[in-house]
């Protein structure tokens, strides 16, 4: 968490105050929250009304999918079939897989590029199978796993010519990349605090005021009637200080993330250890890939084993996700851009972030070839 | 780390001990189809979960080791085809020979680990040898009534020189203690007993799902049909529970299980006093040290939790000889019959077939 942001929230957790009260704290803590409210919509270029608070990144993809889902569906009962990318995060794909279980809805895929891009035509393609029965269009802006960065501007084009209304679940771009919500032509926006030096357990759902919505919580009525329950002062605060941070840095940082994270990979893959990028990559391109996100594909090793080796060489970095268990799954994203199970399962995602510096990168690339070595003897003892 | 409160102290003791631990829970499900299909449709969630927690108090990393297609392969299907040829085989050992120090332990070693440590009851003894070595021999576990050094009868010397049971040299009661003492929340778990893999603990039923029902005669030592079975494979040599049989026999006496014939379908039933073995020939030999020389006097083990009876046993390549002091029931073909040399574990061997030589 970036300071100002723990020290905003430790004062504010210091105040009492319930922002949906009308006494003299409530008035206090409220104007705290609506600061707030401001300084986030200016950052990420909304209006103030149009930013409605949540827990973060997954109940804002719960809402605006089943939120519009609902509306849209109350509507014109026609309206059921759900157009989303193959590639989206857990929080969107489950909603959808949710909807059609449970809510009579249906979906079009939209497959990825072997790059992980999701092309506007290919959008265009799903919607027109049948324009008529489409509630809701959902491309996120940047993915979590290969860092591929999407043209939401195009896509929430396509899918304005058919009136259909578009979210982007913006979580990983949000302070990292520019994103201007007005600009990208996006109905709905996620977006969670955590991910860009905020505290955990708070969010936004940035919603046009001409969008409908289905609440999913009931209660007290606030954020615009769509999300009960009493807001988290401290919480919404260090959202804000953290946002308005990373904003004020963002180009530099982005410059010098990329950097490191071309060295990465360009070392990386020079080991002649048969590594490749996983997703799109150009060196010094920030706009079609997170300057953070270091994607590695390895042959003949499983996730889990690289990460074991890495870990104990001092560098953390993460494989695709994980059944509850806890057993490696091959990533869905991965698949849909066409990798075997094999190849999947040899992932290796490597986030460089603030405190990421070239020594970082030298620790990467020394304990590298050794781990990779281990990690395929390893797959070959168990297969 | 299975989740249960063994492997927890155990980890807990090698970390006490002074080793580099890293805890591993193996995950060995059956619907390995489902596991990778879904995202959410795992079985040992709470297992899996409760050793991460303990992992955790130790501040150790953790792993899930997805090996349920080599489980499938070794074990699982092994053990299908072993009752499909009427054999009465024991899981758990075919589990430690071929996963959890084969498989498990060769990733650990590719992945720069030096041993393994589980939860088993048993003891390694480091025994001197010339010029300053030293020889491990698999030992009993001081606490007889929970003692497991029955399944680990299949380890050969090379397994047994990387493994370590931590929990050897004390009760049961006293670790559930132990893990109370150290915080850890599974110290009340109970117990596992069944087979992982039949949670219900319904062997026949699981056996007639994957082998499909083969009705067949129950029949008595002179051909004379008592009954109807659905498969003869899910019978047991000295089983006497579950035959079904309407009538009872002439003599008033109980029947038992005295022969499973897979060739003809037929289960045979007789009196208790046709169960009496005291010759047993058995194959697939493996020994914790070096194998015998010639003819030895062991203690003779045929069940996991059976009584040790005084024998000679000699090897001869795979097969071993074994003949009994005194006359034993219900030795089943398939099962181990693992030796004993006071209580050192000398070797074991799968029972091919037991019989009758004095009277």
């Amino acid at each position: 968490m970036l300071p100002v942001a723990v020290a905003a929230m430790t004062e504010q957790l210091a105040q009492v105050g319930n922002a949906s009260s009308l006494h003299r704290t409530g008035r206090a803590a409220r104007r705290v929250v609506e600061e707030s409210r401001e300084r986030i919509a200016t950052a990420i270029g909304a209006r103030p009304s149009e930013i409605l608070f949540t827990s973060g990144g997954t109940e804002s993809d719960n809402l605006a999918v089943k939120g519009t889902y609902w509306a849209r569906r109350d509507a014109d009962p026609a309206r059921t079939r759900l157009v989303v990318s193959a590639v989206e995060h857990h929080a969107v794909l489950d909603c959808v897989e949710f909807l059609v279980r449970h809510d009579g809805a249906k979906v079009t895929w939209v497959e990825p590029t072997s790059e992980g891009f999701v092309e506007p035509e290919a959008l265009r393609r799903a919607i027109e199978e049948d324009p008529g029965s489409v509630a809701l269009a959902s491309v996120m802006w940047a993915n979590n796993e290969v860092g591929t960065v999407q043209d939401i501007r195009s896509l929430a084009e396509v899918a304005h010519e058919h009136g259909v209304p578009f979210h982007t679940d913006a979580v990983q771009a949000v302070g990292h990349i520019p994103v201007d919500f007005a600009a990208s032509g996006a109905d709905l926006l996620s977006v969670t605090a955590h991910k860009l030096g905020g505290p955990i357990g708070v969010g936004a759902l940035v919603a046009r005021r001409d969008v409908r919505l289905v609440p999913l919580s009931h209660g007290g009525g606030q954020e615009r009637q769509l999300r009960s329950g009493t807001l988290d002062t401290p919480a919404i605060r260090g959202f804000a200080e953290a946002l308005v941070q990373a904003t004020e840095t963002l180009e530099p940082e982005a410059r010098r993330l990329t950097a490191l994270r071309d060295d990465l990979l360009e070392r990386a893959i020079g080991l002649g250890l048969g590594i490749r990028p996983g997703g799109f990559w150009a060196a010094g391109d920030a706009s079609r890939r997170l300057p953070g996100n270091a994607h590695l594909l390895i042959e003949g090793c499983d996730g889990d084993s690289l990460l074991y080796l890495l870990d104990a060489a001092g560098v953390s970095c993460s494989t695709g996700s994980a059944c509850q268990a806890g057993v490696p799954q091959p990533s869905h994203v991965l698949l849909a851009m066409g990798l075997t199970e094999s190849d999947a399962r040899g992932a290796l995602r490597l986030t460089l972030g603030h405190p990421s510096t070239p020594s970082d990168v030298d620790a990467v690339i020394d304990a590298l070839p050794g781990a990779v070595e281990r990690a395929r003897r390893a797959r070959r003892a168990t297969s | 780390m299975s989740g249960g409160v063994d492997s927890a102290v155990a980890a807990a003791r090698m970390l006490d001990a002074g080793h580099e631990v890293v805890g591993v829970h193996l995950a060995l499900s059956q619907s390995a189809a489902t596991l990778r299909e879904s995202a959410r449709g795992c079985c040992t969630i709470e297992d899996a979960g409760d050793a991460r927690r303990v992992a955790d108090v130790l501040g150790i990393p953790f792993y899930v080791w997805d090996m349920a297609e080599r489980f499938r392969r070794d074990v699982v299907e092994d053990f299908t085809a072993e009752y499909a040829r009427g054999r009465t085989p024991n899981p758990c050992l075919r589990c430690n020979e071929k996963i959890k120090f084969a498989a498990l332990l060769d990733k650990a070693i590719a992945l720069g680990f030096d041993a393994v440590a589980t939860g088993h009851y048993a003891q390694v003894v480091e025994v001197p040898v010339a010029r300053g070595g030293v020889r491990r021999e698999l030992h009993r576990a001081v606490d007889s009534a929970k003692d497991q050094s029955y399944v680990l009868g299949v380890l050969d010397a090379e397994q047994l020189a990387r493994a370590f049971f931590p929990l050897g040299d004390t009760t049961k009661p006293q670790i559930r203690e132990e893990a109370a003492e150290r915080g850890f929340f599974v110290a009340r778990k109970p117990d596992s007993h069944d087979i992982c893999f039949i949670p219900d603990g319904d062997t026949r039923a699981w056996l007639g799902r994957a082998l499909g029902e083969a009705p067949g005669d129950i029949v008595d030592t002179d051909g004379a049909v008592l009954g109807r079975h659905a498969g003869a494979f899910g019978y047991t040599v000295g089983q006497r529970k579950g035959l079904g049989l309407s009538r009872p026999a002439p003599d008033g006496e109980p029947r038992y299980v005295v022969e499973v014939r897979t060739d003809t379908n037929q289960v045979v039933v007789g009196t208790a006093d046709l169960l009496g073995v005291d010759a047993i020939t058995g194959d697939h030999a493996r020994w914790c040290g070096p194998a015998p020389a010639g003819v030895v006097r062991v203690g003779a083990q045929v069940r996991a939790h059976g009584a040790e009876v005084p024998a000679t046993a000699w090897a001869d390549g795979d097969r071993v000889e074994v003949r009994l002091d005194e006359r034993i029931r219900g030795v089943a073909p398939g099962q181990s019959v693992v030796l004993y040399e006071g209580t050192r574990v000398v070797g074991s061997a799968t029972i091919a077939s037991g019989r009758l030589d004095r009277d």
